[in-house]
């Protein structure tokens, strides 16, 4: 299955499309036009630059200087800052997104900065390696050590990822929580989604990272 | 632009002791007839003032570097600080120093006259040439001294309103500014909204705290507790409280470092001795740097004057002005924010910048913020610290770009 099959990304050239990670497309073609988001944890902005590109008005947050500096030069607006303490000053339904990508395992209290997430956004896109992952599991198993890879590639001494979970984990919390899964997609290891109609056990085992898109649910 | 060459500079040495100085010749002289670019403003063009009191008539001195541009797009207005003057650039003519932004301002330096139109006014109630309280009152002959009315920094920014005006600019490209200067260029904002493309806010907040002024009124305390003060009306005795303004200066400095700056400079290293004299001399290096910071202060600045702009800073309030919501100042706001904080800046922390910046995301307004992490304290702003003039530079480049400026090599 193609990239561009899977996302609805109308107006960008094969090229372009290349240029991107494919979970920033993912998550580009998540959003509506003209909404205003917020990005989590925006590193050096590139999923930022991407969304603008898009005529959407992005934000971000980034707790290093140096990611701030790389956003400002490129325009962007980004305010330096931490996701764990720094939600909570956000006022309700200030965004359309927020979106928080490759960050939720490093947070203190994950489930309050998922429920910030959705109180700041009316949606959310949410996304994070998947400890379910087959090749982690089989390390874990066979060699006894924490599972270390490309994409997680810290120590267990120096990683700043406190809180793995698995998709399975995170779905659980978003029931717990009374979250709406608006689109779940899992991606395997080259960022590339899963076939749609597979079930979830099996997204565990072999998405090495999931992408969620969730709204408020009735509970709330 | 008058030469300013030609005078000479005074010793720079910060480990003298100097007992404290007379307000020098040059200093009086630059109250009145400022060796700078002066506009003034005429009885049909009266300064309105918080207090109620209309200025007529009042003058702004100020300097300018580099070209305004054919569609007058690249003016950049530079707000100064509590003691700062026009002087951003240039070598000071009472001081002989060098101007007091020449980190920032200058050749190859983010803000480049090159590419930019830099402004920079003397504040109302200065006393480099603005009109003040040490400026003579036409309708007496007299120095003003405590007749000048009380001013606000809305009125130091209606002022300079009037300036940008009388310089034919509609819109700053930016406005830029450190502590009183990054009041101002909120202020700015606030009251002139369309009139400002981006605001460069460093090292501020958008109301004084309590600590701030309990620090300023040590300080006017000091200035009214010497004897040649006397009530305020020294200059028609020709002197100047240089003693209670020195010790005002002493202090304020201090709350400029921070404990780490202090102590990495200074120690409990003595001054020109191994021994201590067991007297009130000044043993430490510690004290003789701040004597030395007082008593060159006084050379430069109007006592009178020095109580009217930290009282213009102590009634800043912003969100007090909109109904104690802070965010309710900025609804609706076009203008690009950068706000830059420094970790040991215990007078303006960052606590405050990020009051700011929350307000400002509250209101939808584009802000980019950072904390530089330096241990110099407050006066961090106005010194050589890469990582902030990296974000500013960044900062700058991408908001000409977005207002469509030229670079310096044309592109």
């Amino acid at each position: 299955m193609s990239l561009q099959g899977v996302l609805p990304l109308n107006g960008l050239s094969g090229g372009e499309v290349l240029a991107y990670r494919p979970d920033h497309l993912l998550i580009a073609g998540m959003v509506d036009r003209g909404s205003k988001v917020l990005d989590i944890g925006c590193g050096d902005g590139d999923l930022l630059q991407l969304l603008e590109s898009r005529g959407i008005d992005g934000r971000g947050i980034e707790l290093s200087r140096e990611g701030v500096n790389h956003c400002v030069a490129k325009g962007l607006a980004v305010v330096q800052g931490d996701a764990d303490t720094d939600l909570v000053d956000y006022p309700d339904d200030a965004f359309d997104y927020v979106i928080l990508s490759q960050t939720l395992q490093a947070t203190r209290r994950p489930k309050d900065v998922l429920e910030n997430l959705l109180r700041i956004g009316r949606r959310a896109i949410v996304t994070f390696p998947n400890f379910g992952f087959w090749r982690l599991r089989l390390q874990l198993l066979v060699g006894g050590h924490m599972p270390r890879t490309d994409n997680l590639p810290f120590t267990w001494y120096d990683t700043p990822n406190i809180h793995f979970c698995t998709i399975k984990d995170f779905v659980q919390l978003c029931d717990e929580i009374g979250v709406k899964m608006e689109r779940a997609v899992a991606l395997d290891s080259d960022g590339r989604p899963l076939r749609v109609a597979m079930p979830w056990w099996f997204w565990n085992m072999f998405g090495e990272q999931g992408v969620f898109l969730l709204s408020r649910g009735e509970r709330r | 632009m008058r030469d300013m060459t030609g005078l000479t500079p005074k010793s720079t040495s910060v480990l003298r002791t100097v007992a404290p100085q007379e307000r020098s010749e040059e200093h009086s002289h630059e109250v009145d007839h400022p060796s700078s670019l002066v506009a003034q403003f005429g009885a049909d063009k009266p300064l309105k003032l918080d207090c109620g009191v209309d200025l007529a008539p009042f003058q702004i001195a100020y300097q300018t570097y580099g070209e305004l541009n054919a569609d007058k797009s690249n003016a950049v207005l530079i707000c100064h600080a509590l003691t700062g003057d026009q002087h951003v650039a240039n070598r000071h003519p009472v001081t002989g120093k060098p101007g007091w932004w020449e980190t920032l301002v200058g050749p190859g330096r983010p803000l480049d006259p090159a590419r930019y139109f830099i402004i920079c006014s003397n504040v109302i109630g200065g006393c480099m040439g603005s009109t003040g309280p040490a400026s003579l009152n036409p309708a007496t002959g007299k120095v003003w001294g405590l007749d000048f009315p009380i001013i606000t920094i809305p009125d130091m920014v209606r002022a300079q309103a009037m300036l940008i005006d009388h310089l034919g600019i509609d819109t700053l490209f930016a406005v830029v500014g450190g502590s009183m200067g990054g009041m101002q260029a909120l202020q700015w904002t606030v009251a002139y909204p369309q009139r400002v493309f981006a605001n460069l806010a460093i090292a501020c907040a958008t109301r004084h705290s309590a600590q701030n002024i309990a620090f300023h009124e040590l300080g006017r305390q000091a200035v009214m507790a010497d004897p040649e003060w006397d009530h305020g009306c020294y200059a028609d005795k020709g002197t100047h409280p240089h003693r209670g303004l020195a010790v005002a200066r002493m202090a304020a400095h201090i709350t400029y470092l921070s404990d780490a700056a202090l102590h990495r400079k200074f120690g409990r290293r003595m001054q020109d001795r191994e021994l201590p004299t067991f007297s009130f001399d000044a043993d430490f290096q510690v004290e003789s740097y701040l004597r030395y910071q007082g008593s060159s202060f006084v050379e430069r600045f109007d006592a009178n004057s020095y109580l009217y702009l930290t009282r213009a800073m102590d009634y800043f309030d912003i969100a007090g002005d909109h109904d104690g919501v802070l965010a309710a100042a900025f609804r609706g706001i076009q203008t690009r924010f950068c706000v830059v904080s420094f970790t040991s800046d215990w007078l303006f922390p960052t606590s405050e910048s990020r009051a700011l910046v929350h307000a400002l995301n509250a209101s939808s307004a584009r802000v980019s913020f950072a904390e530089i992490e330096t241990d110099r304290g407050h006066d961090a702003f106005l010194l050589d610290v890469p990582e902030f003039f990296e974000i500013a530079s960044a900062f700058l480049d991408s908001a000409g770009k977005a207002r469509g400026l030229k670079t310096v090599t044309g592109v």
